[in-house]
Parts: C-alpha cells; sequence; structure tokens
C-alpha cells in the first residue's frame, strides 16, 4: 500500500493544476519541473510556480473498457487529452457525460473529484477530472 | 570500433506457456543460439538480458545472475547485465550487447531477452504494462497505455493521417504473416472486419488492436565480424544500432501522431549504415497496437505521413509483394509479446531472413533488415540494421 506522503507531496499539481513557468523564455511545465528543458542552465532559479487555466477543449480522447483492478473506476470510463487555455496538453479522465456525446473539440474544464482509492481501508487519492464546459 | 557479425539464433515459441518457467524459456533459447553458432558456450565472454518485469510478473529481480546461473555461465563467472527499457527492453539490450562487441571489450556475447506473462492474472499484466508510461501523471489518473495510443489513434483519423480501417490493416497483415512461422502465438490469418468487430479495449481500439499477453525468449550470439567465418558460413552484419529517447508521458508531447524518438533513431541508423530508407527490404516494427505500425512506417522514412496506412491496407506490406516487407515473422501482434523477448525475436526474424532460411515467408533477395523496438508511447526507441553477406 502506498505511502500517504506519495500522495499529500503531489496536491499543488493534482488538486490545483500547478505547474512551473520558465521566467527565461516563458513555458509553462506541467507536471513542475526543477529547470527549463530548452533553457536548462539559464532557467536555474527562474523557475516559477503557476496555475494552469482550468478551461480547456478535448484535443483527443478515448472510452476505457479494459483496466487493471487497481484502476479502481467504472468501467467503461473515458480519459482525455485536453489544450488548456494555456496551450498545455494535459491528460485525465473526463465525467458527467455520456461516452458517445464526447467530440474532439468540446469544451471542458477541470474540477477536483475522487480519483480512486487504495482499496476499501486505504488512502483516496483526489485530483483534476475534467467535466463538459457548456 | 569494429564490425560485429550475428552468428547465431534462437528462440522458443511464444504464446502461453503454462509449462514453462522463465528459466526454462531463457535457457531454451540461448541453447538454441548457442547451437546454431557452432559454439561450445565456453567462447561467450558476456551476456546481456533484456527483460521487462520480471520483478513484478514472476517476482524475481536480478534475472542477470539467473539466467547466467542456468545458462552454465557463471562456471565462467562472465559478466551478465540486465537491461530494462519497457517494451523496448529487448532492442535497447541488444545495442549494448553491440557495442560491447565492437568496442573491443568483449568479443563474443550472447545477448537474450525474456519475459514470463502469465503467471500473473491479465488485470495485474495490465497494471504493470501501464507503468511504462508515467506512473504519476498518466497511469495514475486513469490512462492505461491502450487508451494513450487509442488516443493518438482517434486523433490520427481527425487529422486525416489514416482511417480506421487502415489502421486495423496492420493487424491483418501480422496475422497474415503469423500463419506462416511455425514459432507465432497466433497462426491463423484475420479478415478486416475480426479487428473492427472485435471487443473494446480502449476505443477505438479493440482486442485485435493489440498485441496478446505471452511468454517466451529468444536470443542472439554476436562476434566480430572478421571472426564470424571461424564459425559459421551462415552469418549477418550488424550495420547499425541507433537509440533515442522522448518524453514519458505522451501529454508532453508538441504532437502525438509520430514519434521524435523513432525519427531520430532512424536517422542516426541508416547514417551508421550508409544506406537510406529506400534501401530497406524487410523491416520488424513494434506494433504493440496497430496504430504504431502505421506511425512506425511514417517514423521510419519508409512511407510519407498519411501513406504507411494505405500500403497496409492495399498489402503492400506482405513478404512476397516486392516492397518493404513489414512483420514477416507476424509481429508483436501475432508471432507474440513476451515484452522483453520482442526486441530479440525482431533480430532473429531479420537474421532468418538475411540468411535467407525464412522458408513460407522468405522474403525474395533480402539485403538489409531493419528492426525497430519501441517502449513505453515512443518513450524509448532503437533503430537497428542488420545486413546481408
Amino acid at each position: 500500500m502506498a505511502s500517504v506522503a506519495k500522495e499529500w507531496r503531489e496536491i499543488p499539481g493534482r488538486y490545483n493544476l500547478q505547474g512551473t513557468k520558465c521566467e527565461n523564455c516563458g513555458k509553462i511545465y506541467f507536471p513542475s519541473r526543477s529547470f527549463c528543458p530548452k533553457c536548462r542552465r539559464d532557467s536555474i532559479g527562474k523557475m516559477t510556480p503557476v496555475k494552469l487555466d482550468r478551461k480547456g477543449f478535448v484535443y483527443t480522447f478515448s472510452v476505457v473498457h479494459e483496466a487493471p483492478d487497481c484502476n479502481n473506476r467504472q468501467k467503461p470510463y473515458a480519459v482525455v487529452m485536453v489544450k488548456t487555455s494555456d496551450d498545455i496538453l494535459l491528460s485525465g479522465q473526463l465525467v458527467d457525460v455520456e461516452p458517445e456525446n464526447i467530440e474532439i473539440g468540446m469544451p471542458v474544464r477541470a474540477v477536483l473529484r475522487k480519483l480512486d482509492a487504495d482499496g476499501p481501508a486505504g488512502i483516496i487519492h483526489y485530483g483534476f477530472k475534467f467535466v463538459p464546459d457548456y | 570500433m569494429r564490425d560485429v557479425a550475428i552468428i547465431g539464433i534462437g528462440a522458443t515459441k511464444f504464446g502461453e506457456l503454462w509449462n514453462k518457467s522463465f528459466r526454462s524459456l531463457g535457457i531454451e533459447a540461448g541453447m538454441k543460439a548457442i547451437e546454431d553458432a557452432n559454439l561450445s558456450g565456453d567462447e561467450i565472454d558476456g551476456l546481456f538480458i533484456g527483460n521487462m518485469s520480471a520483478g513484478r510478473f514472476i517476482n524475481q529481480q536480478h534475472v542477470d545472475a539467473l539466467i547466467a546461473d542456468y545458462s552454465g555461465m557463471v562456471t565462467n563467472h562472465i559478466p551478465a547485465t540486465r537491461v530494462e527499457a519497457g517494451g523496448a527492453s529487448g532492442g535497447v539490450a541488444f545495442r549494448e550487447a553491440v557495442m560491447a562487441v565492437a568496442s573491443g571489450i568483449h568479443n563474443t556475447v550472447m545477448v537474450g531477452g525474456a519475459e514470463k506473462m502469465t503467471d500473473l492474472d491479465d488485470a495485474s499484466i495490465n497494471s504493470v504494462m501501464d507503468a511504462t508510461a508515467d506512473a504519476e501523471w498518466e497511469a495514475g489518473m486513469g490512462i492505461t497505455l491502450a487508451s494513450n495510443y487509442a488516443m493518438i489513434a482517434r486523433r490520427m483519423i481527425h487529422d486525416h493521417i489514416a482511417t480506421r480501417e487502415e489502421i486495423a490493416a496492420v493487424s491483418v497483415n501480422s496475422h497474415f504473416h503469423g500463419a506462416l512461422n511455425p514459432g507465432a502465438q497466433f497462426r491463423k490469418a484475420v479478415p478486416i472486419e475480426t479487428v473492427l468487430k472485435s471487443g473494446a479495449v480502449a476505443t477505438p481500439l479493440g482486442m485485435f488492436d493489440c498485441a496478446p499477453i505471452s511468454d517466451g525468449a529468444a536470443a542472439v550470439i554476436l562476434c566480430p565480424l572478421e571472426e564470424a567465418k571461424k564459425h559459421t558460413d551462415s552469418y549477418v552484419k550488424v550495420s547499425a544500432v541507433a537509440q533515442a529517447s522522448d518524453t514519458l508521458a505522451l501529454f508532453q508531447r508538441d504532437c502525438i501522431t509520430e514519434f521524435k524518438a523513432t525519427q531520430v533513431a532512424a536517422a542516426r541508423a541508416y547514417e551508421m549504415a550508409g544506406i537510406t530508407a529506400r534501401d530497406i527490404n524487410v523491416a520488424e516494427i513494434h506494433d504493440d497496437y496497430t496504430v504504431a505500425g502505421i506511425m512506425a512506417m511514417q517514423d521510419l522514412g519508409i512511407y510519407k505521413t498519411g501513406e504507411a496506412g494505405k500500403a497496409f491496407l492495399n498489402e503492400e506490406t506482405h513478404f512476397d509483394a516486392g516492397n518493404v516487407a513489414v512483420n514477416t515473422s507476424g509481429g508483436l501482434k501475432a508471432r507474440g509479446y513476451p515484452i522483453g523477448a520482442a526486441g530479440l525475436a525482431q533480430i532473429v526474424e531479420l537474421t532468418e531472413q538475411l540468411r535467407n532460411s525464412a522458408e513460407a515467408r522468405q522474403v525474395k533477395d533480402a539485403k538489409y533488415g531493419l528492426a525497430q523496438s519501441a517502449g513505453g508511447n515512443g518513450s524509448a526507441v532503437t533503430v537497428s540494421i542488420l545486413e546481408a553477406i
């Protein structure tokens, strides 16, 4: 069973979509990086936390029918890659919509939801999922 | 650096091999390769093992020591090294072994790949596969490896790079060849309808778009090219071993319908071999998901973007079509996909083709063979080129 520390140290990213921005070139990274792969040495000390825009649109999607048991979600479930308004690609689940109504280009926003749980007595994992943004 | 030759090959049948353990599979492939190379085994001074996850599949780490022990090579105390790079474990192990001989540090090396998957239940196996993507930011968010490839496929169809039928045709091609390979897990050709109507795994991909769960092992013996004749008349030259990397998570890329790692590794490999994509006669590509086959043929520069799918659908990829023959072994889809063994099984198949011993699926006058092995969502890719002597 995973430790609690494994959970809470990722809270800024998972709950708040906090990534990092390279103040040298302006590029935003999610999840956070300690330096900018493009600017390297020039970015050291210049990576600042930044919250991503929670709104975006569906870039691509899939409905998952086969998944591991430890991936304790209600099958089938939809996953998406979302392009946020900051032009960042994110992956996650899309909920509160019937799979047949999902299409590329549809507007969505990130909300905080329960992701998964380590069995009936284990840690409950929370994080972002996407919902339609009509 | 000196030129390197493949002087022996061996592989087990791939499939659900209930009566065979990890160690028995590894030894069977290795023994066949030693016999094929006309060696006693004493000549071998280095051992490399491609293996993705014996730790999770059979709860055994340190499989380098295990194979060195049960192959008898431990009596000479030769170094044994296990290599892991997700689905590219076999391809990377092959490259490490070739470099070891090319550098002069080793002289005669065995490189094997093995995976024993069926001792674990299907759901747990999926969990191991998903861990080759980003465990924290993909698998932890509900993304499966299959769904990442499915999202690539969806976008590819949206961008008119390939149709659903063209993507499905990759599986049809692999099954067509698998029927001709006695070592293949699935020896049955399938019509495209079977692929299109197969149960959904991650839409739009179904069961027949995905490589199976398999047990198996494959091995090859390497030595300096100038010494190859001492051992055998049927050897092939290793003309290039190239490797490239990319982000672990698919969503971190600027473009998801191509694998930059394949493009970069291919460019390096063609340069090393002194050839271009046009010179390739037979290619073994990493079709763990059908859509990956389309990407591979385009990223290798063998087909332009938007053309690979048509080639599969029009059966231009068959062994006897006179073009680049693709996955004559049956590929990962029909030959089987014991993960760490896959990259070596590709090398075994190309060697068979280049020494003209591929029987019912023999490509006529094959001079250059190319193998592409990929890990995760193209986060590690090797491209190797073999040449007939």
